[in-house]
Protein backbone atom coordinates (compact mmCIF):
# COMPACT_ATOMS: atom_id res chain seq x y z
CA UNK A 1 0.00 0.00 0.00
CA UNK A 2 1.85 3.42 -1.15
CA UNK A 3 0.73 6.64 1.58
CA UNK A 4 -1.19 9.45 0.11
CA UNK A 5 1.32 12.17 -1.00
CA UNK A 6 1.29 14.70 1.26
CA UNK A 7 0.46 17.64 -1.10
CA UNK A 8 -2.81 15.79 -2.24
CA UNK A 9 -4.57 16.04 1.11
CA UNK A 10 -3.55 19.61 1.51
CA UNK A 11 -4.81 20.07 -1.54
CA UNK A 12 -7.92 18.88 -0.68
CA UNK A 13 -7.97 20.62 2.17
CA UNK A 14 -7.52 24.07 0.74
CA UNK A 15 -9.97 23.67 -1.86
CA UNK A 16 -12.78 22.33 0.90
CA UNK A 17 -11.64 25.71 2.95
CA UNK A 18 -11.82 27.70 -0.35
CA UNK A 19 -15.22 26.35 -1.20
CA UNK A 20 -16.26 27.02 2.38
CA UNK A 21 -14.97 30.66 2.23
CA UNK A 22 -17.24 31.33 -1.10
CA UNK A 23 -20.08 30.09 0.80
CA UNK A 24 -19.63 32.20 3.43
CA UNK A 25 -18.90 35.40 1.11
CA UNK A 26 -21.75 34.34 -1.52
CA UNK A 27 -24.65 33.21 0.23
CA UNK A 28 -26.42 36.03 2.52
CA UNK A 29 -28.72 33.52 4.08
CA UNK A 30 -27.37 32.84 8.06
CA UNK A 31 -27.99 29.22 7.35
CA UNK A 32 -25.87 28.32 4.69
CA UNK A 33 -23.50 30.44 6.44
CA UNK A 34 -23.53 28.63 9.12
CA UNK A 35 -23.38 25.61 7.19
CA UNK A 36 -20.22 26.71 5.25
CA UNK A 37 -18.51 27.43 8.41
CA UNK A 38 -18.99 23.97 9.11
CA UNK A 39 -17.21 23.02 5.52
CA UNK A 40 -14.12 25.57 6.92
CA UNK A 41 -14.13 23.87 10.44
CA UNK A 42 -13.90 20.43 8.23
CA UNK A 43 -11.04 21.34 5.72
CA UNK A 44 -9.27 22.30 9.18
CA UNK A 45 -9.87 18.99 10.54
CA UNK A 46 -8.81 17.02 7.36
CA UNK A 47 -5.20 19.18 7.22
CA UNK A 48 -4.28 17.98 10.50
CA UNK A 49 -5.69 14.10 9.74
CA UNK A 50 -3.24 14.50 6.43
CA UNK A 51 -0.35 16.17 8.58
CA UNK A 52 -1.00 13.18 11.21
CA UNK A 53 -0.85 10.50 8.59
CA UNK A 54 2.09 11.91 6.78
CA UNK A 55 4.33 11.35 10.22
CA UNK A 56 2.53 8.47 11.31
CA UNK A 57 1.73 10.50 14.63
CA UNK A 58 -1.48 10.31 16.70
CA UNK A 59 -1.36 14.23 17.50
CA UNK A 60 -3.53 14.96 14.33
CA UNK A 61 -6.05 13.01 15.21
CA UNK A 62 -6.14 14.25 18.45
CA UNK A 63 -6.36 17.75 16.86
CA UNK A 64 -9.22 16.76 14.98
CA UNK A 65 -11.12 15.96 17.95
CA UNK A 66 -10.61 19.57 19.63
CA UNK A 67 -11.68 20.87 16.14
CA UNK A 68 -14.77 18.71 16.36
CA UNK A 69 -15.54 20.00 20.07
CA UNK A 70 -14.93 23.39 18.62
CA UNK A 71 -17.56 22.96 15.79
CA UNK A 72 -19.99 21.33 17.87
CA UNK A 73 -19.98 23.88 20.24
CA UNK A 74 -20.09 26.74 17.66
CA UNK A 75 -23.04 24.79 15.88
CA UNK A 76 -25.27 24.36 18.90
CA UNK A 77 -24.32 28.43 20.06
CA UNK A 78 -24.96 29.40 16.18
CA UNK A 79 -28.12 27.91 15.46
CA UNK A 80 -29.40 28.91 18.90
CA UNK A 81 -28.65 32.32 17.87
CA UNK A 82 -30.24 31.77 14.21
CA UNK A 83 -33.82 31.37 15.84
CA UNK A 84 -33.55 34.02 18.41
CA UNK A 85 -33.22 36.13 14.87
CA UNK A 86 -36.03 34.26 13.39
CA UNK A 87 -37.93 35.15 15.95
CA UNK A 88 -36.87 38.93 16.40
CA UNK A 89 -36.89 39.67 12.47
CA UNK A 90 -38.73 36.88 10.96
CA UNK A 91 -35.99 36.41 8.32
CA UNK A 92 -32.63 34.87 7.63
CA UNK A 93 -31.08 37.38 5.80
CA UNK A 94 -27.55 38.57 7.25
CA UNK A 95 -27.74 42.11 5.07
CA UNK A 96 -31.45 42.44 7.48
CA UNK A 97 -29.76 43.07 10.92
CA UNK A 98 -26.14 44.65 10.39
CA UNK A 99 -26.69 47.82 12.76
CA UNK A 100 -26.46 44.98 15.77
CA UNK A 101 -28.23 47.99 17.96
CA UNK A 102 -30.61 46.42 21.26
CA UNK B 1 -5.10 3.41 -2.54
CA UNK B 2 -3.89 6.60 -4.61
CA UNK B 3 -7.48 5.68 -6.79
CA UNK B 4 -9.40 5.53 -3.39
CA UNK B 5 -8.65 8.45 -1.93
CA UNK B 6 -9.28 10.45 -5.69
CA UNK B 7 -12.86 8.98 -5.32
CA UNK B 8 -13.18 10.13 -1.98
CA UNK B 9 -11.86 13.50 -2.59
CA UNK B 10 -13.60 14.42 -5.83
CA UNK B 11 -16.99 13.53 -4.31
CA UNK B 12 -16.43 15.48 -1.28
CA UNK B 13 -15.53 18.34 -3.57
CA UNK B 14 -18.65 17.78 -5.69
CA UNK B 15 -21.22 17.93 -2.75
CA UNK B 16 -19.18 20.89 -1.50
CA UNK B 17 -20.42 22.58 -4.74
CA UNK B 18 -23.61 21.84 -5.18
CA UNK B 19 -23.73 23.08 -1.67
CA UNK B 20 -22.91 25.97 -1.86
CA UNK B 21 -24.98 26.39 -5.13
CA UNK B 22 -28.98 24.92 -3.95
CA UNK B 23 -31.37 27.76 -3.06
CA UNK B 24 -32.99 25.21 -1.27
CA UNK B 25 -31.53 24.56 2.95
CA UNK B 26 -32.53 20.83 3.07
CA UNK B 27 -31.25 19.66 -0.33
CA UNK B 28 -28.29 21.59 0.55
CA UNK B 29 -28.08 20.04 4.29
CA UNK B 30 -28.42 16.69 1.73
CA UNK B 31 -25.45 17.34 -0.11
CA UNK B 32 -23.57 18.60 2.54
CA UNK B 33 -23.78 15.22 4.36
CA UNK B 34 -22.84 13.31 1.48
CA UNK B 35 -19.64 16.06 1.91
CA UNK B 36 -18.97 14.96 5.59
CA UNK B 37 -19.50 11.09 4.68
CA UNK B 38 -16.73 11.44 1.70
CA UNK B 39 -14.30 13.02 4.36
CA UNK B 40 -14.55 10.28 6.52
CA UNK B 41 -13.76 8.19 3.91
CA UNK B 42 -10.71 10.30 3.05
CA UNK B 43 -9.94 9.68 6.61
CA UNK B 44 -10.49 5.97 6.60
CA UNK B 45 -8.02 5.85 3.17
CA UNK B 46 -5.68 7.76 5.49
CA UNK B 47 -5.05 5.47 8.11
CA UNK B 48 -7.14 7.06 10.56
CA UNK B 49 -10.36 4.75 11.52
CA UNK B 50 -10.82 6.47 14.86
CA UNK B 51 -11.27 10.17 13.19
CA UNK B 52 -13.30 8.17 10.23
CA UNK B 53 -15.89 7.12 12.99
CA UNK B 54 -16.26 10.59 14.75
CA UNK B 55 -16.49 12.37 11.29
CA UNK B 56 -19.55 9.86 10.58
CA UNK B 57 -20.80 10.00 14.46
CA UNK B 58 -20.65 13.54 15.18
CA UNK B 59 -20.79 15.90 12.07
CA UNK B 60 -23.01 13.69 9.69
CA UNK B 61 -24.65 12.63 12.73
CA UNK B 62 -25.02 14.70 15.73
CA UNK B 63 -24.51 18.28 14.26
CA UNK B 64 -26.56 17.64 10.61
CA UNK B 65 -29.24 16.22 12.98
CA UNK B 66 -29.18 20.00 14.81
CA UNK B 67 -29.49 21.81 11.21
CA UNK B 68 -32.49 19.07 10.17
CA UNK B 69 -34.02 19.99 13.40
CA UNK B 70 -33.35 24.45 12.93
CA UNK B 71 -34.74 23.82 9.70
CA UNK B 72 -37.85 21.92 10.64
CA UNK B 73 -38.74 24.96 13.33
CA UNK B 74 -38.17 27.62 10.97
CA UNK B 75 -41.00 26.13 8.45
CA UNK B 76 -43.62 25.79 10.79
CA UNK B 77 -46.16 27.62 8.80
CA UNK B 78 -49.15 27.67 6.25
CA UNK B 79 -47.14 26.00 3.30
CA UNK B 80 -44.91 24.15 4.96
CA UNK B 81 -46.84 21.29 3.49
CA UNK B 82 -46.65 21.97 -0.24
CA UNK B 83 -43.17 23.08 0.42
CA UNK B 84 -42.00 19.13 1.78
CA UNK B 85 -43.78 17.75 -1.31
CA UNK B 86 -41.58 19.86 -3.01
CA UNK B 87 -38.08 19.00 -1.31
CA UNK B 88 -39.62 15.39 -1.97
CA UNK B 89 -39.44 15.27 -5.80
CA UNK B 90 -37.25 12.82 -7.02
CA UNK B 91 -34.80 15.56 -8.98
CA UNK B 92 -34.07 16.76 -5.17
CA UNK B 93 -32.72 13.57 -3.41
CA UNK B 94 -31.37 11.81 -6.55
CA UNK B 95 -27.81 13.27 -7.08
CA UNK B 96 -26.63 13.13 -3.08
CA UNK B 97 -28.33 9.35 -2.99
CA UNK B 98 -25.61 9.02 -6.15
CA UNK B 99 -22.72 10.06 -4.78
CA UNK B 100 -23.42 8.35 -1.36
CA UNK B 101 -23.86 5.03 -3.53
CA UNK B 102 -20.17 5.71 -4.82
CA UNK B 103 -19.10 6.12 -1.74
CA UNK B 104 -20.92 2.98 -0.38
CA UNK B 105 -19.37 0.58 -3.22
CA UNK B 106 -15.91 2.45 -2.52
CA UNK B 107 -16.33 1.41 1.20
CA UNK B 108 -17.77 -2.05 0.20
CA UNK B 109 -14.53 -2.43 -2.42
CA UNK B 110 -12.31 -1.31 0.38
CA UNK B 111 -13.74 -4.57 2.58
CA UNK B 112 -13.47 -6.64 0.24
CA UNK B 113 -9.65 -6.28 -0.70
CA UNK B 114 -9.07 -6.85 3.25
CA UNK B 115 -10.24 -4.33 4.91
CA UNK B 116 -8.95 -2.05 7.81
CA UNK B 117 -5.52 -3.84 7.63
CA UNK B 118 -4.67 -3.06 4.36
CA UNK B 119 -6.87 0.05 4.01
CA UNK B 120 -3.37 2.15 4.48
CA UNK B 121 -0.04 2.22 4.85
CA UNK B 122 0.11 2.91 8.25
CA UNK B 123 -3.22 2.86 10.39
CA UNK B 124 -3.24 4.71 13.47
CA UNK B 125 -6.03 2.82 15.82
CA UNK B 126 -8.23 4.14 18.40
CA UNK B 127 -5.73 2.84 21.02
CA UNK B 128 -2.94 4.94 19.77
CA UNK B 129 -5.01 7.76 19.72
CA UNK B 130 -6.60 7.14 23.10
CA UNK B 131 -3.44 6.74 24.99
CA UNK B 132 -2.08 10.18 23.33
CA UNK B 133 -5.38 11.90 24.39
CA UNK B 134 -5.25 10.87 28.18
CA UNK B 135 -1.40 11.24 28.65
CA UNK B 136 0.07 14.07 27.25
CA UNK B 137 -3.08 16.07 25.81
CA UNK B 138 -4.79 15.62 28.91
CA UNK B 139 -4.79 19.75 29.60
CA UNK B 140 -6.30 20.08 26.12
CA UNK B 141 -9.49 17.36 27.09
CA UNK B 142 -9.67 20.09 30.08
CA UNK B 143 -10.09 22.51 28.18
CA UNK B 144 -12.69 21.03 25.52
CA UNK B 145 -14.46 20.10 28.60
CA UNK B 146 -14.64 23.54 29.28
CA UNK B 147 -15.47 24.79 26.24
CA UNK B 148 -18.51 22.51 25.83
CA UNK B 149 -19.64 23.62 29.02
CA UNK B 150 -19.77 27.19 27.93
CA UNK B 151 -21.68 26.15 24.74
CA UNK B 152 -24.09 24.18 27.04
CA UNK B 153 -24.62 27.22 29.00
CA UNK B 154 -25.03 29.80 25.85
CA UNK B 155 -27.24 27.42 23.89
CA UNK B 156 -29.31 27.11 27.07
CA UNK B 157 -29.60 30.72 27.60
CA UNK B 158 -30.34 31.46 24.40
CA UNK B 159 -32.99 28.63 23.95
CA UNK B 160 -34.82 30.30 27.41
CA UNK B 161 -34.85 33.66 25.01
CA UNK B 162 -36.36 31.54 22.38
CA UNK B 163 -38.85 30.36 24.43
CA UNK B 164 -40.00 33.24 25.99
CA UNK B 165 -40.71 34.76 22.53
CA UNK B 166 -38.35 37.74 22.97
Amino acid sequence: MTAIPLDQGLGLAAALFALGLAGVLVRRNLLFMLMSLEVMLNAAGVAFVVAGARWAAADGQIMFILVLTFAASEVSVGLALILLMHRRNSTLDADASYHLRG
Amino acid sequence: MNAMFAIAAGIAVLATVMMITRPSAVHALLYLTVSLLAVAMVFFVLGAPFAAALEVIIYAGAIMVLFVFVVMMLNIGGEAEALENDWLKPAAWIGPSVLALLLGLELGTLAARGGLARSAATVIGPQAVGIALTGPYMLAVEIASFLLLAAVVAAFHLGRAVMRGV
